[in-house]
């Protein structure tokens, strides 16, 4: 009784804290994680835990560097470091995927101002520094179930996108060639429901985007189903699109974010020389945030407009 | 269709909706502020060693935006000194030894009421002001300079916690009843809504089957999504008119009233005695019986806190109102005013610590007005007023939605009020 807190109010809070919502999404990329290990083996797991742990130690010696409050705790580094093993194949030399964390927490995120504060996506970015510092490593894509089979030398294949020619039930459940979380759409999809299912992210941005993608790619005559189930079309919507950082706040930002990656990304995939568009979607996306953000304003409730000619 | 505006579920915990009203033992002493309402603190109509009576006038001013302050007890006034209260403010208190008879005064009497002037006068010498926490004179309310289509009965309590208006629903029915036909005959006002959340569902049937042969009166539900009770969420949601930046209810054609004001007034008119009592509801984790109680004003919180069997070491913090809303109190020693309807006595209170906002939208997704909090407190960073202003920060209730979802502790419903200051005044 003798020290009384005086505060403003309210007073009460509510439970969801920034490391719960982590956690959360934590939850939601096992299934992915656990599938990554069926398809690609052990080394799935190793990598993960390298990019985990790495990014994890970045994020530390950042801060420290910085002399800023440590923030390992809030989890995010670890969600970074997940996402961004999801997006490596599973043959990538282990040093690499330390650069891609370094490169998604140092530059990426810290040198920004931290959590909430970056334009782009980390693991995103990584993935993209990555393929255009290392193209064959990023290419190198090992076929499912390598692991089990006894020859020396890992099999390598191409992505369905490359070649086309896969079944839609393999795609669903990831027996295709690819980074390590994306093939496996079944856990993708697991995870985006539950985090929409306890309100951690809007459907508004993966929907747009799968939708959107999935329009154009009917209209020019392609198979749509063939084209969300292939790629990193998932991940990307339901973990990348839906990062509260980088994408924008009001429900009609993010359909239209959404509509863009979709855009872009058929774009990409019919006319570029690239393969796959999804990363570079999502991060031409991230870079028009802050102007749909201005766009896309709430009207403000009895506001009135402001007087035209004030100057 | 109509818009429907965002809103926020609450934990109710009105633990205290079936606890009848218990009157609080007078106390020994009484402080009674000089200013407990919006509008000018009035000046001491009595010196150190006058005798008060029960309902006699001890303050007053020639202010118009003002309310007279009378005395609930009958005694002695033992000094004159300056009160801070829990908003900063500083006036003037009487504080007052009671001498336990209660003798009425002479001043008690029903007023004469002939016409709307006479009515709103004697509503001014009531010394009545809004119930429901906000203390807007009601006086002033009730004398709009536009003609108003309908009375809207705030009895929506949209705040954790607090009973106090539900109990004057239940306990004292037909006062309402009578006060809001007595306005409305008053006033000139074709009809009046009387608004209560859907959690109340008692008191919806109550006065539901109360008004059925009385089309003047509609019994309206509110959605039970926090904050119902605000001026602007309550007019839309009860008639869909829009009050506009810079407009009174008045200039849309409504008044709207606390459901416990409206019955305090028929009581006045009836009986005469002025507002020198009110009731409130104890509650919190660290008070072991909580209650409604009826305590006579100036009564001071930390009787009443004892009374209802608190846990007084371990109080860490102490909320006048309710948990969205209410006002921390820097001491328990404080009086009990005119506005005050809950006392909240809390012990598992951590403080927190803001951390990065992580843009998650939350705040902005709250806010039953369109504000957008994370975007104010950008812009209040770098002192932005242009980017304040077309933000509309001006127009923030302190509802307090913002900074609860917040999953960075940041404190955004402060961060606007702060950023309202730098709006210059036109």
């Amino acid at each position: 009784m003798e020290k009384l807190i005086v505060s403003p109010s309210p007073h009460d809070e509510n439970y969801m804290k920034t490391w719960k919502i982590m956690l959360n999404v934590i939850i939601a990329l096992m299934p992915a994680v656990v599938a990554s290990c069926i398809i690609f083996g052990p080394r799935a797991l190793l990598l993960t835990a390298v990019c985990v742990a790495s990014c994890i130690v970045f994020e530390y010696l950042c801060r420290k560097i910085m002399k800023r409050d440590n923030t390992i705790g809030d989890l995010s580094a670890v969600v970074t470091g997940i996402l961004l093993a999801m997006n490596l194949p599973v043959t990538l030399p282990i040093w690499m995927a330390v650069i891609g964390s370094f490169v998604a927490i140092v530059i990426v995120k810290q040198l920004f101002g931290g959590l909430g504060q970056n334009f782009a996506n980390p693991a995103i970015t990584a993935r993209i520094v990555l393929m255009v510092s290392f193209p064959s490593a990023m290419t190198n894509w090992a076929v499912p179930f390598y692991y089990k089979e006894s020859a020396a030398d890992v099999v390598t294949g191409a992505t369905p996108l490359a070649s086309g020619d896969a079944s839609y039930l393999d795609l669903f459940l990831g027996n295709v060639g690819g980074c390590l979380g994306e093939t496996c759409a079944l856990a993708l999809l697991i995870g985006g429901i539950y985090l929409a299912i306890r309100r951690i992210i809007s459907l508004a941005a993966p929907l747009s985007f799968i939708g959107s993608l999935a329009l154009l790619t009917a209209i020019s005559g392609g198979d749509p189903l063939y084209e969300i189930l292939a790629g990193g079309v998932f991940i990307g919507a339901f973990f990348m699109a839906t990062d509260y950082a980088t994408t924008p706040i009001t429900t009609k930002g993010k359909i239209i974010f959404g509509l863009g990656c979709g855009i872009i990304t058929f774009v990409i995939r019919s006319f570029g020389s690239y393969p796959e568009g999804v990363s570079f979607s999502i991060l031409l996306m991230n870079i028009l945030t802050p102007y749909i953000d201005l766009l896309t304003r709430h009207k403000v409730f009895g506001a009135k407009e402001a007087e035209k000619n004030e100057g | 269709m109509k818009k429907k505006l965002r809103g926020l579920k609450l934990n109710h915990r009105k633990n205290t909706e079936n606890s009848a009203t218990v009157e609080f033992p007078l106390s020994a002493k009484l402080t009674v502020p000089m200013s407990m309402n919006m509008g000018a603190p009035c000046v001491p109509l009595v010196k150190v060693g006058d005798e008060v009576k029960v309902g006699q006038k001890i303050g007053d001013t020639d202010a118009f935006f003002s309310v007279p302050v009378h005395s609930g007890a009958s005694g002695r006034v033992t000094a004159i000194t300056d009160y801070l209260a829990a908003n900063g403010s500083v006036c003037k208190a009487v504080e007052i030894e009671t001498d336990g008879l209660q003798t009425v005064s002479d001043e008690v009497k029903p007023p004469a009421i002939s016409d709307k002037e006479s009515f709103i006068k004697a509503v001014r010498e009531s010394g009545s002001c809004g119930l429901g926490g906000a203390g807007f004179p009601t006086h002033i309310k009730l004398n709009p300079k536009t003609k108003i289509d309908t009375l809207i009965i705030n009895a929506a309590e949209c705040e954790p916690y607090i009973t106090a208006d539900y109990r004057e629903m239940i306990e004292n029915s037909e006062d309402i009843a009578g006060g809001i036909k007595l306005l409305l005959k008053m006033l000139d006002i074709p009809k009046a809504k009387l608004a209560i959340e859907a959690n109340k569902p008692e008191a919806i049937e109550k006065f539901t089957k109360m008004t059925e042969n009385d089309d003047s009166i509609e019994v309206f539900t509110l959605p039970s999504s926090y904050p119902q009770g605000a001026e602007k969420v309550i007019i839309y949601n009860t008639t869909g008119k829009i009050v506009k930046e810079g407009e009174l209810p008045s200039d849309e054609g409504v008044i709207v009233m606390n459901v416990s004001t409206v019955s305090f007034i028929y009581r006045y008119t009836k009986t005469g005695m002025p507002l020198t009592s009110r009731r409130l509801t104890v509650d919190g984790d660290a008070v072991g019986e909580p209650k409604n109680v009826r305590a006579v004003i100036g009564t001071p919180f930390r009787e009443i806190l004892e009374f209802c069997k608190t846990d007084m070491e371990n109080v860490k913090k102490l909320i006048g109102g309710g948990p969205m809303m209410g006002m921390s109190l820097p001491s328990a020693d404080m009086p009990v005013v005119k506005t005050t309807n809950a006392l909240l006595a809390v012990k598992s209170y951590d403080e927190r610590k803001p951390t990065a906002c992580i843009r998650c939208g939350r705040c902005v997704n709250v806010c039953p007005l369109g504000i957008m909090p994370a975007e104010i407190e950008r812009a209040y960073k770098i002192r932005n007023i242009e980017e304040l202003k077309s933000l509309k920060v001006t127009l923030c209730m302190n509802c307090g939605s913002c900074t609860y979802v917040c999953p960075a502790n940041r404190k955004l419903a402060e961060t606007n009020q702060l950023a309202k200051m730098l709006i210059p005044r036109k």
